[in-house]
């Protein structure tokens, strides 16, 4: 198992050279250098920007001793500092705002299975079924649903015409003069649509996947042996057939990863959330390109992060991939 | 059976075509439907309640937001086909040079799309539009750009097991230029599935589309899309839901449509998944 972990691992390390050339390519993109679309867009902070900019990406020198210089900076942690009027280093604005990104995103993951899952199996187990017809219905409704207009609606219904939840950021107003118990209750209201959201998108995909492989699974011949030596049922299907049909989906919530940080993007700013994804919004919008180019490379350092972790626990889960 | 017999049979691959034509029929006649001109600006209406003056209600400007949406249709059609259009032209090219080649060519292709795939597509298409401008021409060069790596994979896994059959050998022995194989032998063959993906890949287009509008950086203002009628939504959300409602359920409809279209037509390409 070392030995598998540390190989794949081994082969991060192209792919991060790779994150890294894509990165560098795309902040050279700018029609004419970056400096001079600074000129353009900025007019007021011309001369100061265009040193900063000149400085940090050293355009005076030819293009691989760019990107070489920007590579050094970036292993010791190095981002840059921030175009925007705080001055302050990149590494620093996206490490405070990271967290309540990442404990959404596995709040919602989380969500994802405790959903996902169960309507897989019981429509899979259940097939043809009025439950399976129905998740079936709103399964393909929910890959098709844009979830910024479903926040709105939810926002709208139970945020405005209910008024059981809050519709922004993480905190009322009067936070701080409540008890702690007050504090947690209030702090979980404002996460529940934001999360709901945000594990929407992934909702609709691992049901069907789920439903799929447990169709396979059922009709697999050592499925037949337990119901021929008389296994109850429910033994059949929830300790024999569940525990194989769960493990390609695994690799499902893996490459559900990029979806759900991306979608960071849409529902932090709509709920006004201070995480990752509104900073980055907040920085495309101001134009603030040190700060785009870090969360892009973290963005994609946490896909790379999120599919090493679900291929190892597929490892684990099953012997067959760590030998071979 | 043949393709058609089976299409005519699904009766979701019908609706979803239905859908789809209504959309190209309502985008071509934008001005004869539209009531109203989309940019005509009424201060003394302004966030009117849906009723039989303004059937879909107005917004903060006065504007018909019916007729602002059947405009938004014609966008939405446009950026859809467009990105869809670029994304399967870059996806084939390389997906068939990756799979016809096979070898290092292969692995310097196949591996650049894993890189492409760590990137979350949001972030990626966000970081760009930070350093163009947001217009609908970036917007579909972008979405295209960004959307190619499922087509690749797909023609690849085509020409690798096509590269093997008779016909292209065949065409070999008799002297066949890789160009005039890859295009003119293999690649009718790979249609189908290119096809399945272009139809799904408009419906994310389209999603794609309305969400970057909807955040403002997509298509600008005055130019009606069903995103940035959504923005004007979220604006005033307290006090006019119809703006929230109909843009949003014109875009579900519109995926709606593709997805049936594109599963529609994949089942009647494979006759294996009819149950």
């Amino acid at each position: 198992m070392p030995g598998y972990i540390f190989k794949r691992m081994l082969f991060m390390i192209p792919m991060l050279l790779g994150i890294t050339l894509v990165c560098f390519f795309v902040m050279h993109l700018a029609p004419g250098l970056p400096t001079d679309l600074q000129t353009q867009m900025n007019p007021k902070s011309t001369v100061e920007m265009k040193e900063r900019l000149k400085t940090l990406y050293e355009l005076d020198k030819p293009v691989h001793e760019q990107y070489w210089s920007w590579l050094k900076k970036l292993s010791s942690g190095d981002l840059g500092i921030s175009f925007s009027s705080d001055h302050r280093p990149v590494t620093a604005k996206i490490m405070e705002r990271l967290p309540i990104t990442i404990i959404l995103e596995f709040l919602s993951l989380i969500i994802i299975i405790a959903i996902a899952l169960p309507i897989g199996v019981l429509s899979a187990v259940h097939q043809n079924s009025i439950f399976d017809k129905v998740t079936g219905v709103l399964v393909f409704i929910g890959f098709a649903v844009p979830t910024f207009w479903l926040a709105l609606l939810m926002m709208i219904f139970f945020g405005i015409h209910l008024g059981w939840l809050p519709i922004s950021g993480l905190r009322s107003l009067n936070y701080e003069y409540l008890t702690p118990w007050a504090q947690f209750v209030d702090l979980i209201k404002h996460l529940i649509l934001p999360v709901f959201i945000s594990a929407f998108g992934g909702l609709a995909g691992l049901s069907r996947y789920m439903r799929a492989n447990m169709l396979e699974v059922i009709r697999q011949d050592y499925i037949m042996t337990a119901r021929a030596k008389g296994l109850s049922e429910r033994d059949v299907i929830y300790k024999h057939a569940l525990r194989n049909a769960l493990l390609p989906a695994i690799t499902i919530l893996g490459l559900s990863i990029p979806g759900l940080i991306g979608g960071s993007v849409i529902f932090e700013t709509i709920f006004a959330i201070p995480g990752m994804g509104q900073l980055f919004y907040m920085s495309v919008m101001a134009r603030d390109y040190p700060t785009v180019m870090g969360i892009l490379l973290i963005g994609a350092i946490l896909t790379l992060l999120g599919n090493l972790i679900a291929d190892v626990s597929y490892a684990l889960a099953d012997p067959r991939i760590r030998i071979s | 059976m043949n393709f058609w017999e089976t299409f005519y049979k699904n009766k979701l691959a019908i609706t979803g075509s239905g859908i789809v034509l209504l959309l190209f029929i309502v985008s071509l006649l934008a001005p004869l439907l539209a009531p109203y001109d989309p940019g005509q600006i009424d201060l003394k209406n302004v966030l009117a309640s849906p009723s039989w003056n303004n059937l879909f209600g107005t917004d903060q400007l006065g504007r018909d937001v019916l007729s602002r949406m059947i405009w938004g249709a014609r966008i939405s059609l446009k950026v859809g086909f467009a990105a869809t259009g670029l994304a399967i032209i870059i996806g084939a090219i390389l997906g068939a040079t990756a799979g016809y080649y096979g070898g290092w060519v292969d692995a310097v292709i196949m591996r650049f799309v894993d890189i492409m795939l760590c990137f979350p597509t949001f972030f990626l298409i966000l970081a760009v539009i930070a350093f163009l401008e947001p217009s609908i021409w970036n917007i579909m060069i972008i979405i295209g750009l960004t959307g190619w790596m499922g087509v690749t994979r797909l023609v690849r896994a085509d020409f690798i097991t096509l590269r093997e059959r008779d016909f292209v050998k065949a065409a070999r022995t008799i002297g066949a230029s890789d160009l005039r194989i890859i295009f003119v032998h293999i690649l009718p063959n790979a249609m189908a599935s290119i096809l399945v993906a272009a139809t799904l890949g408009i419906a994310g287009a389209i999603l794609t589309e309305s969400a970057l509008s909807f955040l403002g950086i997509g298509v600008q203002p005055p130019t009606p899309s069903w995103g940035n009628i959504l923005t004007a939504g979220k604006d005033n959300i307290d006090i006019a839901w119809w703006l929230s409602l109909y843009p949003g359920l014109a875009i579900l409809i519109t995926v709606v449509g593709y997805n049936l279209l594109g599963e529609g037509i994949r089942d009647s390409l494979d006759p294996r998944l009819i149950k």
